[in-house]
């Protein structure tokens, strides 16, 4: 199949479910699909002609057949083969791609926060839904988020009113089985957060079996003033799994917004992080950790614009590559004119374990405002020499020398991690990638 | 225990040890000195087991063992320590951390069972008393941030919990103050035995006052050119090296 194949076959699945529907054809929802169909159509997938694609071949994945509907035999004993443990709160389980309310377990009162299928929402809050639905995700330059709004439907919709400090973490885990046939799935999320609340979410992607996967998610969130919002985003999935994910956040003033985007696995992954700052004294903190090994590939793209006056933005990545793994790391800044007093500081660092290892870094500031304090560094390095000889020197093995010095790298970024469950399973998945070949 | 003999070594195209020979037995002190630039460091990392040096010639025995023929770690496991002149910072490491991982390693080399954690606090409380270090110190990670003085006793902390056959102290007067000096000098005679052995790699008589040598050896341009007992330090502080230099026919 080639790449106008994937794209036809789509384009057919498209039609054909819209010739399913009944009255919901004709719902803003549905319109917004159809412009984003539309859009998908006339952009096509990206080739590395694409300068946001140029390190970021996805040749392979469009070329692969995929099932967007697979129904497969995933029950609660494949999910206990994949633990994490001590997992509490509000626990959501989508299997490729379609939410399972068997396996998931809502904890929090309804006061606290309202937790509805993406499909769901669109039935009984329609108003909600188009208040807030495809705000914040472009989809006018980008083939994968026009594809995935066309498509949307599977995903959740989060809604915390105002004044709520929701006690209970919201941690949804998306599993592609592949046991069987390739799989594909188009998650939507969009989660609210209303003035003064605060909340936490957990995405966490796996993949089981040996066939390929195709995740192409979106995940917008809209921060109303002085909420807080700490959002994690964990992938481990295989190595034949290719993974396109795209989370907007709009915040308004006041507020502070949190991503962690953890890498432990993946075959071809690619993450786009956009954060609008759209008010004063607001703060989003960007920190990453990616450890591709074998052939594995991780780009990340993240962009913050600084659309108001006295806001700040911190952003930390961390790399650590092995084996004949790529990395890219894309970090936009915008200071728009309005933006005085801007802070913005922008860090990528990285270790190469392997000589066959590359990682393409590019900072990208683009600042209107002359009042404002931004930096920006990046470094693409080795383990230090004199390190692992006075480790060595004490008795501890090279590779242990090693790994111990990547753990201590990486271990700044896993200290993040607020849930505690999460930030356990994360601890041990890359203590254990670190210590592989 | 040791035996040197004709060893040679070089960085890149520069020959540094020139054959040298030196045999240290148990219970000894030996301080080597001599002028900047002679090979003392290279001494010291050479027998530690430092790649970016070259050895060319000679050999090197270890009680039985051909010392040349290890890696530093196994060399370590084998009761070589060497106390760096300049302590490495490792942030994220804790020094805990980062000494239970090298004595569980050397005792795996051994054929030892683990140490768990409870022997590990109380091994640590004893030791932290000779040479008078913090607790605070250990958890913090290694070396990040610490001064002269704390990097200094936290190696002889590590060689006190690594307790080694034969102990190189690679400059460790330098950067110290005479207080810091004299804990660090107390807390390595406290580690003397009758079955461990030191060699003190040193610019300054000073520290010889604290750690008082069995021999002084004077290192060359690559080779021990003199040895003698502890006056010979004290007449090389008086003197310099010049002296030594004419004896050897060169002029000043």
């Amino acid at each position: 199949m080639n790449n106008t194949d994937l794209k036809t076959q789509l384009i057919a699945d498209f039609k054909t479910a819209e010739g399913r529907m009944n009255g919901e054809a004709k719902s803003a929802v549905h319109q917004v699909r159809q412009q984003a169909l539309e859009r998908f159509d006339k952009l096509g997938f990206p080739t590395t002609k694409h300068e946001e694609w140029k390190y970021s071949n996805v040749k392979n994945l469009v070329n692969q057949a995929f099932e967007f509907n697979a129904v497969t035999n995933f029950s609660a004993e494949d999910l206990a083969e994949m633990p994490i443990p001590n997992l509490e709160g509000n626990i959501l389980y989508f299997i490729n791609g379609v939410y399972n309310a068997e396996l998931s377990t809502i904890v929090s009162p309804q006061t606290e926060l309202q937790i509805l299928t993406f499909a769901e929402a669109a039935k009984t809050q329609p108003q909600l839904i188009e208040q807030y639905f495809n705000k914040y995700s472009d989809y006018q330059d980008n083939a994968f988020t026009a594809l995935n709004t066309a498509f949307a439907q599977n995903g959740v919709f989060v809604h915390v009113p105002e004044n709520k400090v929701v006690e209970q973490p919201i941690i949804i885990r998306f599993i592609n089985d592949a046991r069987t046939l390739n799989v594909a799935a188009q998650p939507r999320n969009l989660i609210v957060v209303g003035k003064r609340s605060e909340v936490q979410i957990a995405e966490a992607f796996r993949t089981i079996g040996e066939n390929a996967s195709f995740t192409n998610a979106v995940t917008e969130f809209v921060v109303a003033e002085e909420a807080n919002v700490h959002y994690y985003k964990v992938q481990n999935e295989s190595d034949k799994a290719y993974h396109i994910g795209t989370t907007s956040v709009l915040q308004a003033g006041k507020s502070v917004f949190t991503a962690n985007t953890v890498t432990a696995n993946g075959g071809f992954v690619r993450n786009n992080l956009n954060i609008k700052i759209d008010g004063e004294y607001a703060e989003a903190n960007m920190f990453g950790l990616y450890i591709p090994n074998g052939k594995q590939h991780v780009d990340n793209h993240t962009a913050v614009d600084h659309a108001k006056p006295n806001s700040n933005s911190n952003e930390l990545y961390k790399g650590i590559l092995k084996g004949k793994s790529t990395g890219v790391f894309n970090g936009k800044i915008f200071v728009r004119e309005d933006a005085q007093k801007t802070n913005a500081f922008q860090s990528c660092k990285n270790v190469l374990l392997s000589e066959d290892a590359s990682m393409n870094t590019k900072p990208q500031l683009e600042i209107w405002a002359d009042d404002v304090k931004c930096s920006h560094g990046t470094t693409t390095g080795q383990l230090n020499d004199d390190a692992l000889f006075y480790m060595q020197a004490r008795g501890i093995s090279k590779d242990s020398a090693k790994a111990l010095l990547t753990l201590a790298f990486a271990q700044d970024v896993i200290d993040k991690f607020e849930i505690a469950s999460i930030k356990e399973y994360l601890q041990e998945l890359i203590t254990e990638k670190i210590y592989q070949d | 225990m040791l035996k040197i003999s004709n060893l040679q070594a070089k960085i890149g195209d520069k020959e540094i040890l020139k054959g040298l020979n030196l045999e240290v037995k148990a219970g000894e002190v030996h301080a080597i000195m001599g002028p900047n630039g002679a090979g003392k460091s290279t001494l010291a990392s050479v027998l530690a087991g430092r790649d970016t040096y070259e050895v060319t010639g000679g050999s090197v025995d270890f009680d039985g063992t051909d010392l040349l023929e290890l890696a530093p770690e196994e060399r370590a496991a084998e009761g070589i320590f060497l106390a760096f002149q300049y302590p490495v910072e490792i942030p994220g490491v804790s020094t805990t951390n980062f000494l239970k991982t090298a004595v569980n390693e050397i005792r795996k080399y051994r054929g030892e069972e683990p140490m768990d954690a409870v022997q590990f606090l109380k091994m640590f409380k004893e030791k932290m008393k000779i040479v008078n270090i913090d607790q605070s110190l250990l958890n913090r990670a290694l070396n990040e941030g610490f001064s002269g003085g704390e990097k200094k006793r936290n190696e002889i902390f590590q060689m006190a919990v690594l307790a080694p056959k034969l102990a190189i102290l690679d400059e460790t007067d330098s950067g110290l103050d005479i207080d810091a000096l004299r804990i660090v000098a107390e807390g390595v005679n406290k580690l003397k035995s009758p079955d461990n052995a030191t060699i003190v790699v040193t610019h300054y008589q000073r520290l010889l006052d604290y750690i008082v040598p069995d021999f002084v050896h004077v290192l060359y341009k690559g080779r021990i050119v003199k040895s003698g007992t502890k006056e010979l330090a004290l007449e090389l502080e008086e003197r310099g090296y010049d002296w030594i230099k004419e004896e050897l026919g060169e002029t000043v």
